[in-house]
């Protein structure tokens, strides 16, 4: 009976963290093309609802009602498992997001590791579903979106490194404390720029969508999906790119605090800070998708290894330098 | 303590019966898959006896990195036709013996292994116990790998990059007639030697070298 009502408790809290996360995924792909249109002087969805606010419920009624086409030669099984791992893996992620001191649904004492796992294993629900499409085009999506994503993982795992090295613990809501004198995008702000470019491609996201280029790939991994088996990867895209907002305003803009700790400001509750932080970052990326072209491979790899993996290493041993000189570091 | 019994008994069944399914299933692509459910299972099971960072490592290490150039390399190859043709002819039994010799020296490990579970108090007691209350897995692994067990740790770190950088060289050639794009050249090109006036005699043309 005990854990009857514990289980009950913790689901009730997690619906409560879900749906807002869900219908805040199906805002934010209605903000992007709203971001995208304005940035090339058009509409943009404005029919459905007001401001066509709608829009993305429409599509998923649509979505829901189309049929699902499996290929007869793709690997069935793994075919099914790539959407529902995509979307599974991007929703797990927000259980160690704090929205406030006590507001966190697990409070963990490695929270920052368990998101750069999470989001490293990101990679399997596209691989999967490149490779049992059994078909070319999804194959070579697949194969570049690996390699992509790997590859940039390492220089984030190192910026993740410069915060650590400030902040001295893992935990999320520590990080955010640590950052109440000054938001860390001051002291580290080459970093907080690499990072977001990084979260860029970590999300295939333009001027990284590659492994979706539709000039040269139709939709990549996606080719052969449709019905609501589309929807799912794109709904766990998306909230993978709310994520990378999330600990991106974690990291460096300080999470829940907030910009002033002064009497009107402090009214404001701290998760209404953090969203609005995420919007903010959101905004940038709809910005950079609208108005930068789309990188070749080589050079994605380029950026990737041989100028943001030597940047970020040398600023590991700036920061650590500095903090050790200036008897900075953080005391466990 | 009984959920936390079941936890430990869900994720080792996992384990032990996909660590199975990677040697029985036919498919290699299965058999990587099989291997990366285990690898999180076992990470789970690391997060259970309290070990989060190195759960958490295993992951990111193992699942998140090193399945993944397995899965790369895996699905380069042709499965279908591999599976066909290698394991039934009789090129494979060539290599029968040096798998049993192998299997024999795993098999002599692992009982090693197994015989040293009955010191595991011993080395627990004279191991300088870390793990103090209130300092956190993490903390306490950090004191430990970078002052007493520095040495151990800094060897490993150049044996991986040795391998790294042999892996590099092996692989490494320098292929003839590939084009390659220099950013320095193309950014400072100058509009004087970027445009050239030639006299072309009639019915001749000129030869240009790209």
């Amino acid at each position: 009976m005990e854990y009857l009502n514990i289980i009950f408790q913790e689901s009730y809290k997690i619906l409560f963290l879900l749906v807002p996360v869900l219908v805040s995924v199906a805002m934010i792909v209605w903000l992007d093309r709203r971001v995208w249109a304005f940035v090339q002087k058009r509409q943009g969805p404005n029919v459905v609802g007001p401001f066509g606010l709608l829009q993305s419920l429409a599509d998923a009624l649509k979505y829901i009602f189309k049929e699902i086409i499996i290929p007869a030669s793709s690997n069935k099984v793994i075919f099914i498992l790539a959407p529902i791992i995509t979307m599974t893996l991007a929703l797990i992620a927000w259980a160690v997001i704090p929205f406030g001191v006590e507001q966190v649904l697990a409070d963990i004492n490695v929270g920052i590791l368990y998101i750069f796992a999470v989001s490293s294993l990101g990679v399997y629900g596209i691989i999967m579903g490149g490779w049992a499409s059994n078909s070319k085009y999804p194959f070579l999506g697949a194969i570049r979106s690996a390699a992509q994503m790997v590859s940039y993982e390492v220089s984030i795992g190192i910026i993740i490194i410069n915060v650590l090295l400030c902040v001295g613990s893992l935990n999320l809501n520590d990080i955010v404390v640590a950052q109440k004198e000054m938001w860390f995008v001051i002291p580290l702000f080459p970093m907080f720029v690499i990072f977001f470019i990084s979260a860029l491609a970590e999300t295939n996201r333009p001027p990284f969508d590659l492994p979706e280029a539709e000039a040269e790939l139709v939709a990549g991994y996606q080719t052969e999906y449709s019905g609501m088996m589309y929807a799912m990867f794109w709904l766990g895209e998306y909230a993978n790119i709310l994520l990378m907002c999330a600990l991106g305003s974690i990291l460096f803009l300080g999470g829940w605090l907030s910009p002033i700790d002064l009497y009107p400001f402090n009214l404001i509750p701290g998760a209404l800070w953090l969203i609005f932080k995420i919007l903010f970052l959101f905004i940038l990326f709809a910005l950079v998708k609208a108005i930068v072209p789309r990188y070749r491979y080589d050079q994605l790899m380029r950026l990737g290894w041989k100028i943001f993996l030597p940047l970020s290493l040398t600023y590991v041993v700036l920061t650590a330098s500095y903090l050790f000189y200036f008897n900075l570091l953080p005391t466990i | 303590m009984i959920a936390h019994a079941i936890f430990f008994y869900v994720f080792s069944v996992i384990a032990v019966v996909s660590a199975i399914m990677v040697t029985v299933s036919k498919n290699t692509v299965h058999s990587v898959f099989f291997l990366i459910l285990d690898f999180i299972s076992i990470s789970c099971l690391f997060i259970m006896i309290g070990a989060e960072f190195l759960g958490m490592i295993m992951l990111i290490v193992y699942v998140g990195a090193v399945a993944v150039l397995f899965l790369f390399v895996v699905m380069m190859l042709n499965v279908a036709q591999q599976k066909n043709q290698w394991f039934v002819s009789k090129d494979s039994s060539r290599h029968i013996p040096i798998g049993l010799l192998i299997s024999v020296i795993i098999f002599f490990e692992l009982i090693i292994v197994i015989g040293g579970w009955k010191y595991k108090p011993d080395l627990f007691n004279s191991t300088k116990s870390s793990l103090e209350n209130g300092v956190s897995n993490t903390h306490s692994l950090g004191q430990v790998l970078y002052t007493d067990y520095i040495h151990v740790f800094q060897i490993s770190g150049m044996i991986l990059l040795i391998a790294m950088i042999g892996a590099i060289v092996l692989t490494f050639r320098q292929r003839e007639g590939v084009k390659k794009q220099s950013y320095l050249k193309q950014i400072s090109r100058e509009r004087t030697e970027g445009v050239e006036v030639l006299e072309v005699a009639s019915n001749k043309g000129v030869k240009i070298d790209d």
